[in-house]
């Protein structure tokens, strides 16, 4: 009888003890939500293969040419091994960048967000520990693919005219600059997921963003063609990995501070939404 | 403990709760009574934080929800069935929110076994039964074993078995000091569960009552009567606190104020002849429905007597 009577309590004792919200814990959750998802896996899985499998076609297209004698595209003449191992980056941020929109859009598409934000009524947590979690490995899995897509590069280039090895100066931050990059796109994507709360909106707002308006200067007058061109994020982002600098682009430096700058303003939006909005 | 003080939400010009004030107590199952449409769902949603009121404010255990330093253990609900992701198991879904709090692995066990999911746990949310969701939506709610339970329409879906089960489930956590409150638009399934009801109509409480009170609030004492003359039995029965009503074409008068025994003297002191004499005990759902046609005539009514 009393061991029937005693049971229970000591149960809802153990689960009241420690029972908190924390940011740490919010994290935490957010990291269970995305590997709990098969899209998390196939998607990452697709950005590091883009990574790898674009930059080692690159360097063997190189190499072949090379070999058959012809001349070469300037655009070919221009490369180095540096240019052709990164050649994926592109197709890798749209990838992560997608995967970004929808771990933030998925939640109001499924209708998630009100289990979210009934557990979270402080609401922000969940957007900085959307934003650092999946940020952080969109970094993680850049990085490593940057570098993996280097080192076969470098292999299969070495005998060529333009070898490169990792301990030439600026490469390695140029890696890390790409997984960078590639961060702070997935950053971006969460908060435009959260700003537009749709799936197809944060999509065509990230990929408009970043494919679209660069084409769209040549719309402008060339004398403010180029002032305005290179703080645009796409052109900034990829001053963060460019090696050496081209003409008229921003330093390494200059180019992480702008785009960290446009995408702490969608995350600002976003924040601002989700504060003042009902879910 | 619930309090809501002049809660008000509106969306656009359409005003979806009206200056509600209403107090949920612990120990009871307290029942959230409406039509469709009521304010019932936003209600609920205001008293999570979902939606934040117009004005007004509503206060759990004597705080705003989102200034509780564990939220989940205060009150834990049922919003609208499907709030899950369908690409995550059951338990995943249980296992995310529960990280959220620190709460162990073994209470995500736990509410997975009170709600009689143990054999699709690891199965895709996204392919269970509208049943199977409702009872993930309940385990979720149990989660922070919270002080306050907090269920939106929890028997839709839910076979004649898990009805049941809802029911010995509430009476029991409000058996435990809990606080329960459970919105239903039937009141036939509130009346076997609540100990208290709040009724909304039209974003206004209607009632804040006992079920037996409620009856005998509503008609209770209404007797129909048919005789020969149905004009000259209306001026019969007329008096203060006495409602006749009648039905062009019918010899049926629906008879409030006044007992049964009484009309049939009075008729026979006039010599009138009664063909029927019934006395009608209203039960709950029709209790209910006058109740809230009420709300819709008097909303009429006063729009047109302040535009007068």
């Amino acid at each position: 009888m009393s061991i029937v009577a005693e049971k229970p309590q000591e149960r809802t004792r153990h689960t009241q003890q420690g029972t908190k919200l924390t940011a740490i814990r919010v994290a935490h959750s957010e990291w269970a939500k995305l590997w709990s998802l098969r899209s998390t896996w196939i998607t990452l899985s697709l950005g590091l293969l883009v990574l790898l499998a674009f930059g080692t076609i690159a360097a063997l297209q190189y190499t072949s040419m090379t070999e058959s004698g012809a001349e070469m595209d300037p655009e070919w003449a221009e490369a180095s091994t540096l240019t052709l191992a990164l050649f994926g980056v592109p197709f890798a941020m749209i990838a992560l960048g997608v995967l970004g929109v929808l771990t933030a859009s998925g939640e109001y598409t499924t209708g998630l967000i009100r289990s979210t934000l009934a557990a979270v009524p402080t609401r922000l947590p969940v957007l900085w520990a959307k934003a650092a979690v999946y940020g952080g490995l969109a970094f993680v899995v850049g990085t490593v693919g940057a570098f993996a897509a280097f080192l076969i590069a470098s292999g299969l280039l070495s005998d060529s005219s333009i070898a490169m090895s990792i301990s030439d100066t600026g490469v390695v931050r140029s890696l890390f600059g790409a997984g960078v990059y590639l961060g702070l796109v997935g950053v971006a994507g969460v908060a435009l997921g959260a700003l537009l709360r749709s799936t197809a909106g944060g999509i065509s707002a990230l990929v408009g963003t970043f494919m679209l308006v660069p084409g769209l200067m040549s719309l402008l007058p060339e004398s403010w063609r180029d002032d305005i061109t290179r703080y645009l994020p796409s052109n900034a982002g990829e001053a963060i990995f460019a090696l050496p600098q081209a003409d008229g682009m921003l330093s390494a430096g200059a180019g992480l501070l702008v785009l960290t700058g446009w995408t702490a303003l969608a995350l600002g939006g976003a924040a601002y939404r989700l504060r003042r909005s009902d879910a | 403990m619930i309090e809501a003080r002049q809660l008000r939400k509106r969306y656009g010009d359409k005003t979806a709760v009206d200056a509600v004030d209403f107090t949920v107590r612990p120990g009871a199952v307290t029942g959230f009574l409406g039509p469709n449409g009521a304010g019932k769902s936003t209600t609920m949603r205001m008293i999570v934080g979902l939606d934040a009121p117009t004005s007004g404010t509503v206060t759990v255990n004597g705080r705003r929800y989102d200034r509780h330093a564990a939220p989940l253990h205060e009150v834990g609900a049922l919003l609208e069935a499907r709030s899950i992701h369908p690409g995550r198991s059951a338990f995943q879904h249980l296992m995310a929110l529960a990280h959220t709090h620190g709460i162990s692995r073994s209470r995500v066990d736990d509410v997975i076994e009170m709600t009689g999911l143990q054999s699709v746990a690891r199965k895709r949310a996204g392919a269970f039964s509208l049943g199977m969701g409702q009872r993930l939506g309940i385990a979720s709610a149990l989660l922070g074993d919270p002080q306050t339970v907090m269920l939106d329409e929890p028997v839709n879906g839910l076979d004649p078995e898990g009805v049941l089960w809802i029911r010995n489930l509430l009476t029991g956590l409000a058996a435990e000091g809990r606080t329960v409150f459970v919105s239903s638009h039937l009141m036939s399934e509130m009346a076997l569960v609540a100990d208290h009801l709040i009724v909304i109509g039209r974003g206004r409480v209607l009632a804040d009552t006992t079920v037996q009170d409620l009856v005998r609030q509503v008609g209770g004492d209404t007797v129909l009567v048919a005789g020969t003359d149905p004009a000259r039995l209306r001026n019969v029965l007329a008096g203060p606190g006495v409602n006749v009503v009648g039905w062009p074409g019918s010899q049926q008068l629906s008879v409030t104020g006044l007992p049964a025994r009484e009309i049939g003297l009075r008729a026979a002191e006039h010599g009138i002849a009664l063909f029927e004499l019934t006395a009608k005990t209203v039960s709950l759902e029709e209790a209910f429905m006058e109740l809230t046609r009420d709300a819709v005539e008097y909303h009429a009514a006063s729009s047109t007597g302040s535009a007068a």
